[in-house]
């Protein structure tokens, strides 16, 4: 049975290699090493003084992720309710919307969400911004909606007994029980943006993404190393406040 | 006054809890539920106020008719019969006042509950309560920090908070220690007598149940096998109602229990709530 | 009633979260300052934004209905393109991230190895799959093998980390237990180590695939095959009833690989 399995594997592994390696120009391939040491040649030193130029584009890209964030967690929060089994007010038709929302936001990219809001709102930050939060509502419901199915229902139901009405009951006995689930799944979401939102300048949505084009155009390859360096060290200080504020939270 | 009548219920896994329980709780009377597990008495109480919908009967509360009642008009009469849970069911994460506080959530509308901002003759009450059970300086305390008997205490003082006619206790005591049992049981009782509510006190612990209700019923598989006073809970009785036991060391046991009561009672931060329970008890 | 004193009128406040007024006033006026900033400084060209929005209108009535047959030929080679990259490169990564994950655990590697493999996993989880695909591009030339180097290396950043910090938190008395009979190393980690950690790395596996099937759909954007490629061209040709055929099709597939993984994830465990 198991080796069925690698075996079954193994086939389809081949079968797509050769269909890959049909559409490959293997004189490219051959060639990538030194096509590497050149470019590492070209990227040092990284050109330090065009630093002064990037302070706005990073400001850009926080931004970006903050307050996509922020609308991501306004939306999530009523799709999250609708979508969890116990509170959800309809089964038959406000759940599947939910989770249909919840579906289609976590499948698509945020840079394809980008590409489209590009092309309907024009370029700049406040596409991304869109971008990023359409993105995030699916994931952020998603994790949200399963911490409400897990609360306890004994709460919920003391609550009841008391003649509380359905609005006083959710902020009563549901809302404190998740309350440390969303705050965690906010700055869990935002570190990721961070990273997200460094990219959607590629396609025009604004942030840092837009000089990394701009200078890969240009082949201005030292630009390209300083703002590489940048971005590494965005990601890992963001990587560090979340977890500190997760650490504090829990 | 609370009367059922033939109340039924049927789950949607076809199990019948109750087949047709009829019974009557006169104003002021503390009355037990036994009953080995499966029983249905959880269920019993729950359709009272319908936080389970019984499939047949009818709920009489001094001549309402709670079974047929809309969602406003059932919310109302929920505020009239307090509810106090097996595991406490304290929102954990309130604090203690906000536990209390919330048993006020029938009175107040939406933005006044969401915003804390309960009137002062509400704030005074849940002060008082948790007075007279000896929490007033936990106020502020998480929930989650107290220990068990504790949480019980706020968790009569949220039902007592409804200022309700009728007291619906569902096994108060099953995750106690004995001592603490005792201790909730007789705090309950006490205040029931203070307020002159009827109480229906569904309990596992048939000893307990001997100590402190006036009436005794036992219910077994959805149906009333007993009813009537605690002493005429004979080892014939609870064999009808458990199945075959030796029942002798239990019914002994209450009497020895009742002498050796009041001992050892001395320890740490429980003696003062002890002494005003006494206290009380002699006013 | 009761003989116990109380005092009527003793006001009752919730206690605030945070309980240092100054922290709290401080934390409450930055996040106010940082907002007011932060939309302030975010230019909003509505006129632009008015404009789009019969553009937005249009490309929402491009999904009633659809249109698959225009553009079928390509959007059946880029789907198939993302689907065999998705497919290698999972394999090939997670084949990699194997031994770069054991090299990345504390308690099986020497140290020096164990910060080379630390390094290569940070760089790798550091930068989004699409920085990756441009150098890809560069290197290795358009077309779906840069595409499945990015996949890979970016497999081996996730895969790599999670399979080291699982083999970190196994227990190590079974681990000693092994280890006591005189195995060899690679029976220790057969025996001792794979019961462990294997049901969850199948799991993860299976998760992976399903994030690598979703980023094959934007390294097409910079060249490095797939459907993304296709995607970008509808949308600059204003094609949003391809867009929309295209876009439901990325949601069907991800919604059967997610499908199928947890149904495989239960049969595993």
């Amino acid at each position: 049975m198991i080796w069925a399995g690698y075996l079954t594997v193994g086939m389809i592994f081949v079968y797509c290699w050769n269909l890959v390696s049909e559409t490959t120009i293997w004189m490219f391939v051959w060639d990538a090493h030194n096509q590497a040491v050149d470019l590492g040649e070209r990227m040092v030193p990284p050109k330090w003084d065009y630093m002064s130029k990037l302070w706005w584009p990073i400001w850009d890209t926080l931004n970006i992720a903050t307050l996509g964030t922020v609308l991501a967690l306004i939306m999530a929060v009523p799709v999250a309710f609708f979508a969890a089994r116990n509170t959800t007010p309809s089964t038959v038709i406000l759940r599947p919307i939910a989770l249909f929302i919840i579906v289609a936001s976590r499948s698509i990219n945020s840079l394809i969400w980008a590409l489209m809001l590009v092309t309907i709102l024009g370029p700049g930050v406040f596409a991304g911004i869109i971008a990023i939060g359409l993105r995030s509502i699916g994931f952020c419901a998603k994790l949200l909606y399963e911490a409400i199915e897990e609360i306890d229902e004994q709460q919920v139901e003391a609550i009841r007994a008391t003649g509380a009405s359905g609005p006083q009951i959710l902020v009563y006995g549901v809302v404190p029980q998740i309350l440390p689930a969303f705050a965690g799944i906010s700055v869990f979401r935002w570190d990721i943006n961070i990273r997200e939102s460094t990219v959607l300048g590629l396609v025009g949505a604004g942030g840092i993404g837009l000089q990394l084009n701009a200078s890969i155009t240009n082949l201005a390859w030292t630009q390209v190393s300083l703002i590489l360096l940048v971005i590494i060290a965005t990601v890992v200080l963001s990587e560090w406040v979340s977890a500190k504020v997760r650490h504090a939270i829990i | 006054m609370l009367r059922l009548q033939n109340l039924k219920k049927q789950y949607k896994t076809g199990d019948l809890a109750l087949k047709g329980v009829d019974l009557e709780v006169p104003d002021g009377q503390i009355m037990a539920l036994i009953g080995p597990s499966g029983a249905g008495k959880s269920t019993l109480i729950r359709c009272i106020n319908r936080l389970v919908e019984p499939t047949g009967g009818k709920v009489f509360l001094n001549e309402l008719e709670l079974s047929n009642l809309g969602a406003g008009a059932l919310r109302r009469a929920r505020r009239r019969m307090g509810m106090i849970f097996q595991e406490y069911a304290l929102v954990e994460r309130l604090s203690v006042m906000e536990n209390v506080l919330s048993g006020r959530l029938g009175y107040v509308g939406f933005w006044r509950s969401y915003l804390r901002k309960y009137p002062q003759s509400d704030v005074d009450e849940a002060f008082r309560l948790l007075g007279r059970v000896g929490l007033d300086h936990m106020v502020d305390k998480r929930a989650d920090e107290l220990s068990g008997g504790q949480r019980q205490r706020v968790g009569i003082c949220r039902a007592l908070a409804q200022d309700p006619e009728l007291l619906l206790v569902d096994e108060p005591t099953a995750s106690l220690d004995p001592k603490t049992s005792r201790q909730i049981m007789r705090l309950i009782c006490e205040l029931c007598k203070e307020r002159k509510l009827s109480a229906i006190i569904n309990i596992h612990d048939v000893m307990l149940a001997q100590m402190f209700a006036e009436r005794i019923v036992g219910l077994k598989l959805g149906e009333i096998v007993y009813d009537g006073p605690p002493d005429g809970l004979t080892s014939d009785v609870l064999t009808e109602i458990y199945g075959e036991e030796d029942w002798e060391a239990t019914i002994r046991k209450v009497d020895e229990d009742e002498n050796g009561e009041s001992e050892g009672e001395a320890d740490g931060h429980l003696a003062p709530i002890l002494d005003r329970d006494r206290m009380a008890g002699a006013t | 009633m009761t003989g116990i004193a109380y005092t009527p009128g003793r006001r009752w406040k919730k206690p605030p979260l945070i309980t240092s007024p100054l922290l709290r006033w401080s934390l409450g006026l930055g996040i106010a300052v940082y907002l007011a900033l932060a939309l302030g400084t975010t230019e909003i060209d509505w006129g632009r934004v008015a404009e789009g929005i019969p553009r937005g209108l249009r490309f929402i009535t491009g999904f009633f209905p659809p249109d698959f047959v225009t553009r079928w030929d390509e959007i059946f080679q880029g789907i198939s393109e993302s689907l065999w990259m998705t497919v290698i490169s999972t394999v090939v990564g997670i084949a990699l991230s194997i031994p770069i994950g054991l090299g990345a655990a504390r308690n099986l590697a020497p140290r020096p190895v164990y910060y080379f493999c630390r390094a290569v996993l940070a760089v790798s989880r550091s930068f989004q799959e699409i920085i990756i695909a441009i150098f890809c591009v560069k290197l290795f030339g358009f077309g779906p093998f840069a595409g499945f180097v990015t996949l890979s290396f970016a497999t081996i950043g996730f895969y790599g980390k999670l399979l080291a910090e699982d083999i970190e938190d196994m227990d190590p008395v079974q681990a000693e237990a092994v280890r006591a009979t005189g195995a060899g190393w690679f029976q220790w980690l057969n025996y001792a180590v794979q019961p462990q950690v294997l049901p969850r790395m199948i799991g993860l596996g299976l998760y992976r695939l399903d994030i690598n099937f979703r980023e094959s759909a934007v390294v097409g954007i910079v060249g490095a095959g797939g459907i993304g490629a296709t995607l970008n061209t509808a949308f600059d040709r204003y094609e949003f009833e391809s867009a929309a055929a295209i876009l439901l099709i990325i949601i069907a597939i991800v919604m059967a690989v997610e499908y199928t993984s947890s149904f495989v994830r239960k049969w595993v465990q």
